[in-house]
C-alpha cells in the first residue's frame, strides 16, 4: 500500500471519529489527538480499525510514536510493504 | 392502575419531548423493558418501565414536549384485572426508582401545552436512532431525521448522513412530516444552548445546595501501569484495557470500604446505596457532557467493566442510552487525564454525594524508602457533600483507593 492509500484510510477513520472535522487540512507535523480532540477511547478505536484495515497491530508501547500524520505514514508504510 | 410519568433523567432535566412509543395499548411489559424514547436537552434516551403490566392507554403523542412528572401512559399492573390472583401487587422496588421522582414533586400541570388524551392510538413512527451530533446538525439545518438512512452502528444516523442529505436536493421525509408543507419543517433547535442550560441548572443547584469539601491525593501508578502493560501485551488489540478501567475498579472496591460516599442526599437525608452505579462523565463531540452510569459496577469483573464502559461510551455518542443509566448513578467519576490537566476539582452531580476526579498521570520525582525516583504519578481528587460525610471518611476513601491501586493483580 502506498502513502496516498494509507493516507486515505487514515483520513476515513479520523472522519468517523471526528465527523465535524476535515482531516485533510491537518498539517504533516500537527498533533492529531490534540487537533481533533481525540480521547484515549477513540484513540484505541482508531488503532483497532487500523489493525483491521491495514493488518498492522500497533503495540501499546508504540502509541507515543504515532502523534502526527507524517509519523503515521512512515510507521504504516514501512509495515504494510 | 399505574401512571407512567415523564421521568426526570437527571437533576438537570425540566421537560422532555416524546420521540416515539415502543409499545401500543394491549402490550404486555416487564420491568426494565424499554417502552418509549424521550429527547432531553442532551440526548435521546430510551425509557424503561418500572413494573410489570399491560399498557392500557398512551396519553402523549410523539412530538409533544411535556414537563417532568406528566402522565405519559397508563399501565395496568398484573394483579389488577382479575381477582384470581390472591397475592397483593408487588411493592414498588426502590432500587431503580428514578432519583428525581422523590426529590422533586411532579408538576401538577403542564406549562407549555395542554395535554388532552388522544382517543385514537398514537401514530406509529419509525424508530429514529441518531448520534447526538447528527441530531444537532439535523436540527440546525431543519432536516427530519426520519427521512434519512443511517450508516452507523445498527443503522444509526451519523453526522455524515445528515451532511449528505443537506447537500442533496430536498426530498420529502418518509415520516408523518411528509404530509406537511415545507413551512412546517421542524423548527431549528439550538442543542448547544439547551445543553448549556441543562448543565447550568444542575451545576447551579449543586453549588447552591451542596456544601462541597475537597481532598486530593497523589498516587504512584507504577505498579498498576506495569501490570496493565503486561496484561495488554497478552490481549488482542480489541480487548486492550484503557488505564481508566483499573481506576474505576479501584473506586468500586474503595466504596466497599467507605460506603457513605456511594448514594444520595434526598429530603434532608443521607441515603446510602447498596448497589454501586458509577456515573462516568463523557464529553460529547458537539460540546457538553453527559454522565450515564455503569450499572451494578460492583458485580462486574475488570473485563465486564471494560465491555460496559465501551458500550456506554458508544451509546452515549451514537444515541441509545437508557433511562436507568441516566437516573441511577450513585457516584460520578470524571477523568480529564487525556488532556494535560493534572488535577480536577469536580462539581457533585445532585443528588449524589461524591465525585471522583482523575487528572493526567505524569512522571514526577517520588520519595519512597528514603530514595528519590521518578514515578508515574496520578492526582486523585474527591469532591464530597459535607452533609453526608466528613473529611475523615473522605480521607479513608482516598487511602483505600491508593491501597487497591498498589495491588493491581487483585483488581
Amino acid at each position: 500500500m502506498n502513502e496516498e492509500e494509507i493516507k486515505t484510510v487514515i483520513f476515513g477513520m479520523l472522519k468517523r471519529i471526528a465527523p465535524e472535522s476535515d482531516p485533510t487540512t491537518l498539517g504533516p507535523d500537527e498533533n492529531i489527538r490534540k487537533a481533533l480532540d481525540i480521547d484515549s477511547f477513540d484513540a484505541l478505536n482508531f488503532f483497532i480499525r487500523i489493525d483491521e484495515a491495514l493488518g498492522v497491530t500497533v503495540p501499546e508501547s508504540d502509541y507515543g510514536k504515532l502523534n502526527t500524520l507524517s509519523e503515521m505514514l512512515d510507521y504504516f508504510s514501512s509495515r504494510t510493504g | 392502575m399505574a401512571e407512567f410519568r415523564m421521568p426526570s433523567l437527571g437533576s438537570d432535566m425540566q421537560s422532555g419531548t416524546l420521540l416515539e412509543w415502543r409499545v401500543k395499548p394491549g402490550d404486555r411489559v416487564k420491568r426494565r423493558d424499554i417502552i418509549a424514547v424521550v429527547d432531553t436537552d442532551k440526548a435521546a434516551i430510551e425509557i424503561e418501565v418500572y413494573e410489570d403490566g399491560i399498557v392500557e392507554k398512551l396519553l402523549v403523542e410523539p412530538g409533544q414536549k411535556v414537563a417532568v412528572g406528566t402522565v405519559l401512559a397508563i399501565i395496568r399492573t398484573e394483579a389488577e384485572p382479575t381477582a384470581a390472583s390472591p397475592e397483593p401487587p408487588p411493592p414498588e422496588k426502590p432500587v431503580h426508582a428514578p432519583v428525581g421522582k422523590s426529590e422533586r414533586p411532579a408538576p401538577a400541570a403542564v406549562d407549555e401545552r395542554k395535554i388532552t388524551p388522544p382517543t385514537r392510538p398514537a401514530p406509529k413512527i419509525e424508530r429514529v436512532k441518531a448520534s447526538p451530533y447528527a441530531r444537532k446538525l439535523a436540527a440546525e439545518r431543519g432536516i427530519d431525521l426520519a427521512g434519512l438512512e443511517g450508516t452507523g452502528p445498527d443503522g444509526a444516523i451519523c453526522a455524515t448522513d445528515v451532511e449528505g442529505a443537506s447537500t442533496r436536493a430536498p426530498t420529502p421525509p418518509a415520516g408523518d412530516m411528509s404530509a406537511n408543507p415545507p413551512a412546517d419543517k421542524p423548527v431549528a433547535k439550538d442543542y448547544t444552548a439547551a445543553m448549556r442550560r441543562a448543565i447550568a441548572n444542575a451545576m447551579a443547584r449543586s453549588k447552591r445546595e451542596i456544601p462541597h469539601y475537597y481532598l486530593q491525593t497523589r498516587i504512584d501508578m507504577q505498579r498498576t501501569l506495569d501490570w496493565l502493560a503486561a496484561e495488554n501485551l497478552k490481549r488482542p488489540i480489541k480487548e486492550r484495557i484503557l488505564p481508566v478501567v483499573p481506576l474505576i475498579r479501584a473506586v468500586v472496591l474503595a466504596l466497599g470500604d467507605v460506603p457513605e460516599l456511594n448514594g444520595h442526599w434526598i429530603d434532608d437525608r443521607h441515603r446510602i446505596s447498596e448497589g454501586i452505579h458509577v456515573g462516568f462523565v463523557i464529553a460529547l463531540r458537539q460540546g457538553g457532557i453527559i454522565a450515564p452510569a455503569i450499572l451494578d459496577a460492583d458485580d462486574k469483573s475488570l473485563d465486564e467493566l471494560i465491555a460496559g464502559l465501551r458500550d456506554l461510551i458508544e451509546r452515549a455518542r451514537s444515541g441509545g442510552l437508557r433511562s436507568s443509566e441516566m437516573t441511577d448513578a450513585t457516584i460520578t467519576i470524571t477523568n480529564l487525564g487525556d488532556l494535560g490537566v493534572e488535577t480536577v476539582f469536580g462539581v457533585i452531580y445532585p443528588p449524589q454525594v461524591a465525585l471522583l476526579g482523575f487528572g493526567k498521570t505524569t512522571a514526577q520525582p517520588w520519595a519512597e524508602n528514603g530514595m528519590v525516583g521518578v514515578r508515574p504519578i496520578l492526582s486523585a481528587t474527591l469532591s464530597a457533600d459535607h452533609r453526608a460525610t466528613d473529611g475523615h471518611r473522605g480521607a479513608q476513601f482516598l487511602d483505600a483507593l491508593n491501597h487497591y491501586l498498589q495491588e493491581p493483580a487483585k483488581l
